[in-house]
């Protein structure tokens, strides 16, 4: 079950992640961000998922990919191995997001990270005047059936990067499928971050 | 009991799924033998002994192009032979190998190879020494993978093959796949082991060890050397018995048999009562007409010595490998469980070799990949789609 990707979200991905970059994408779906990222930017890719039908989608595609679960971290990887690791619309269904993080911008010299925003205004209405679980269009499912496991705020995860020395090197926001820079943490249905490691200072 | 009254009371023997049901019109479908390494010079085996003529037993289904690049090396398991494909016998990869199928004959050229150490034409210890006139028996060399995968690179060789598309193989096949990968890289643009493993566990090597045991308590064994007389039907029955426990899963077990009472139950105390009994007995039975006893000692020892690290480091084995890997382990496997592909992987990551893993969903336990043929026929097909496209 995987909310239908954003075409926006992968253009905006896409522009960040120079020609002929090494790309690891953490929850890959069918290969459909890695098969643009090979067509326009010509990246050597591999994909981690966990669903047996979409590895058998990314095989067709073409896609070397690993049936895994990225909860168990990336222990064969050494540092850097990779220029990007791309979380996107995955960080808020893994069971420990700060490990998978962590893991992330070890192996990756940079780590793109997208979510759902969790107060988003009409989420904020929904919960403030109907007193419910909010539905949107980036927050698609019910409280019974969502893959959502974390949920979280563009606000949450700025300060999380500042708690863990994350640095945040592009931020993107984006509601009703276009890009907007205005109160994200309020207008934003989906926050995109390309974050590096804060070199470690001794 | 014949045979026929034995397909009629299992059907599920031979119930297989099939993804195109167009006849096979495989050409080159007979077998071929290549012989090589003729005194005095004799292949050098990983033991230090020389084993020399040395012929192997091969099939090979589709058309080779004028490149010689579209040509996929099959290799068998424990009980095999060269005949992978084709009817009457029905191959052992029937179901895989074939125009439109897995591995299309439309496309790509297979070559299976028989195993030294065999006894489906290939030299083994059924065969004649040349220096006594008699059959080898346990004068016959130990063999190992690496010794297997040596003479098929001499068979390949002999062909004008450089350079293989894609080498495959499931269980003892998948070994001999891993071997390919580590002792010449440079000859193949893909590989595709299959519900195998680096290294045997002793639980593995237990079993090979219980069923070795059951030939040599065979009275009739007589330290192999019955050829021209009885031989030791019992113990190769008893061996091939536990093989197929291990072959199949707690599920499909029951799926297949339940409790069932067989309906022709043996009137004498410990006849074959359950339907599991009478199937394990039929499938021993069937299987001391095709395979010698000494060939099973043999290969069963080779698939226990093997070990691909051989005291290199994981992540060591497989450096420089330029060859696209998949490796298909399936979930109900446990003779060959899927934590044992994910080490091949891990071997493959480490080496930053461009690697796909697939866990298929499957009650068929090790059997698996010879029965749940549309998954991994669909994985199959796709990977060497994107190997022979050049991509990826």
């Amino acid at each position: 079950m995987k909310r239908q990707p954003n075409k926006i979200e992968h253009q905006i991905i896409a522009d960040w992640i120079g020609q002929g970059a090494s790309v690891l994408d953490l929850g890959c779906g069918d290969g459909e961000l890695l098969v643009r990222l090979i067509a326009e930017k010509q990246v050597r890719a591999q994909g981690i998922e966990l669903s047996e039908q979409e590895i058998h989608r990314c095989v067709a595609r073409g896609l070397s990919v690993f049936q895994e679960d990225i909860d168990t971290g990336l222990s064969e990887y050494a540092d850097k191995s990779f220029d990007y690791v791309v979380l996107n619309q995955t960080f808020q269904q893994v069971k420990k997001p700060d490990f998978v993080l962590k893991e992330a911008l070890r192996v990756g010299r940079k780590t793109i990270v997208g979510f759902p925003n969790f107060v988003h205004i009409s989420a904020r209405f929904q919960l403030f005047f109907k007193g419910k679980v909010p539905v949107t269009p980036s927050l698609p499912y019910e409280w019974y059936n969502t893959p959502n496991l974390h949920f979280l705020s563009i606000a949450d995860f700025i300060e999380y990067c500042k708690k863990r020395k994350i640095q945040i090197e592009h931020t993107a926001f984006i509601t009703k499928k276009k890009k907007m820079r205005f109160f994200p943490n309020l207008f934003g249905e989906i926050g995109l971050f390309l974050l590096s490691k804060q070199p470690e200072t001794s | 009991m014949t045979p026929k009254s034995a397909l009629a009371r299992y059907p599920i023997l031979w119930r297989r799924k099939t993804i195109s049901t167009l006849e096979n019109p495989l050409k080159h479908a007979e077998t071929r033998h290549f012989t090589f390494a003729h005194p005095p010079n004799e292949l050098i085996l990983e033991s230090g002994e020389k084993l020399g003529p040395i012929t192997l037993a091969y099939e090979t289904y589709g058309e080779l192009n004028k490149q010689k690049s579209n040509v996929i090396l099959v290799l068998h398991a424990l009980s095999g032979d060269a005949h992978a494909a084709g009817k009457a016998p029905i191959g052992w990869w029937d179901n895989m190998i074939g125009p439109g199928k897995g591995l299309d004959t439309n496309k790509y050229f297979m070559i299976c190879s028989n195993v030294i150490g065999g006894c489906r034409g290939s030299t083994g210890p059924s065969s004649t020494n040349p220096k006594t006139g008699q059959p080898y028996g346990l004068d016959f060399p130990i063999v190992t993978i690496g010794d297997m995968v040596n003479a098929q690179r001499h068979l390949i060789d002999s062909l004008g093959i450089e350079k293989l598309l894609s080498v495959i193989g499931g269980s003892m096949g998948g070994m001999q796949v891993l071997q390919w990968m580590v002792a010449y890289p440079d000859r193949m643009r893909s590989a595709i082991p299959i519900a195998t493993t680096m290294k045997h566990t002793p639980q593995q090597i237990a079993f090979n060890e219980v069923g070795r045991q059951a030939i040599m308590a065979d009275p009739k064994w007589k330290k192999g050397r019955y050829y021209g007389s009885a031989i030791p039907a019992k113990g190769l029955a008893v061996a091939r018995m536990i093989g197929h426990v291990t072959y199949m899963s707690d599920v499909s077990m029951a799926a297949k048999f339940g409790r069932r009472f067989r309906a022709d139950k043996e009137p004498c105390k410990f006849g074959a009562d359950f339907e599991v009994e009478g199937y394990l007995r039929y499938r021993g039975d069937n299987f001391v007409k095709r395979f010698d006893a000494n060939s099973y000692l043999y290969i069963t020892k080779a698939i226990d010595y093997f070990n691909i690290l051989n005291g290199k480091r994981l992540g060591e084995i497989f450096r420089g490998l330029e060859a696209k890997v998949l490796v298909i382990a399936f979930k109900s496997d446990w003779l060959y469980p899927a934590y044992q592909s994910q080490e091949i992987v891990k071997a493959c990551k480490l080496a930053g070799v461009d690697t796909t893993y697939c866990e298929v969903n499957s009650t068929y336990g090790h059997d698996a990949f010879l029965l749940e043929i549309e998954e991994e026929a669909d994985l199959v097909k796709h990977f060497l789609n994107t190997v022979s496209n050049g991509g990826g």
